[in-house]
């Protein structure tokens, strides 16, 4: 089970600079599972409490995993996982 | 420093006072090989549609990251408003600032008659305000704006060798 996964810049320093990796898993919580045993550190950057972190968006192909499970949002061969940043802020 | 053309401040400001009193956000993409030239505005909706909080709608983002990487592009500036405080950035923004190369630019609209226009970086939770420079004249449609004087690159040549204003001239 292989899916790509697109890693946005400011995570790169946990890829050795790669914009994406390939990865195995079922479900995201097992493709972070996945890339966390090769490239240190990226999980603590996604996942916190066992929730996908306020500050990042997930998609699997065109779909925020928010609406669709969170991290047991499943995932298939050849899908494309991709993660962002959200943009967000304010004047608090 | 950000240079930025006058036709962008004005697209900028214009959606702000649109946009008021929610904040508006949006982006400034550029070619992704250094140059840190912005030059494709892209106007965002704000999914929160608050006075005092923006967020990029998620499949907006999404798609808009994918034509920025069809088109070798990077987001140059990313800008929001802050519709009642100053133009600097709060601990909110800070947080969520994540693109370590973006000027993050905001603009105040809290005054009726001129708009504050202020750039930044935000590195790993550190702020460092940075000097704006405008290429291009105001037209009559020109909205008004404020530079913030402290780092403006003319200001601070005008003022330049006159001495700090804490330490009494000899």
């Amino acid at each position: 089970m292989a899916v790509t996964v697109s890693i946005p810049t400011i995570l790169r320093t946990h890829t050795d600079g790669e914009k994406s990796v390939e990865a195995s898993g079922k479900t995201v919580a097992q493709v972070i599972d996945d890339i966390e045993s090769r490239h240190g550190g990226l999980k603590d950057r996604l996942v916190k409490d066992e929730k996908l972190h306020r500050f990042v968006n997930v998609y699997v192909n065109d779909e925020d995993v928010r609406f669709v499970g969170g991290l047991e949002a499943e995932v298939t061969d050849g899908d494309t996982v991709t993660i962002l940043p959200a943009v967000a802020g304010g004047m608090r | 420093m950000l240079r930025i053309r006058r036709d962008h401040v004005d697209a900028i400001v214009a959606h702000a006072r649109r946009d008021h009193p929610d904040e508006a956000c949006g982006v400034i993409a550029g070619p992704d090989d250094g140059s840190d030239t912005p030059e494709r505005y892209i106007p965002m909706v704000n999914a929160a549609r608050s006075p005092t909080f923006y967020e990029f709608d998620s499949g907006d983002l999404l798609k808009l990251y994918r034509e920025m990487a069809a088109n070798d592009e990077t987001p140059v500036v990313i800008y929001h408003s802050h519709t009642a405080t100053e133009a600097y950035p709060s601990r909110t923004d800070i947080s969520f600032a994540s693109e370590p190369f973006a000027h993050y630019v905001l603009v105040s609209t809290r005054e009726d008659d001129v708009a504050d226009f202020r750039s930044y970086r935000i590195v790993e939770g550190e702020v460092t305000e940075e000097p704006v420079q405008i290429v291009g004249e105001a037209g009559a449609e020109s909205p008004s704006i404020r530079l913030n004087p402290d780092v403006t690159p003319v200001e601070s040549y005008m003022f330049a060798n006159t001495g700090s204003d804490d330490v009494p001239d000899a």
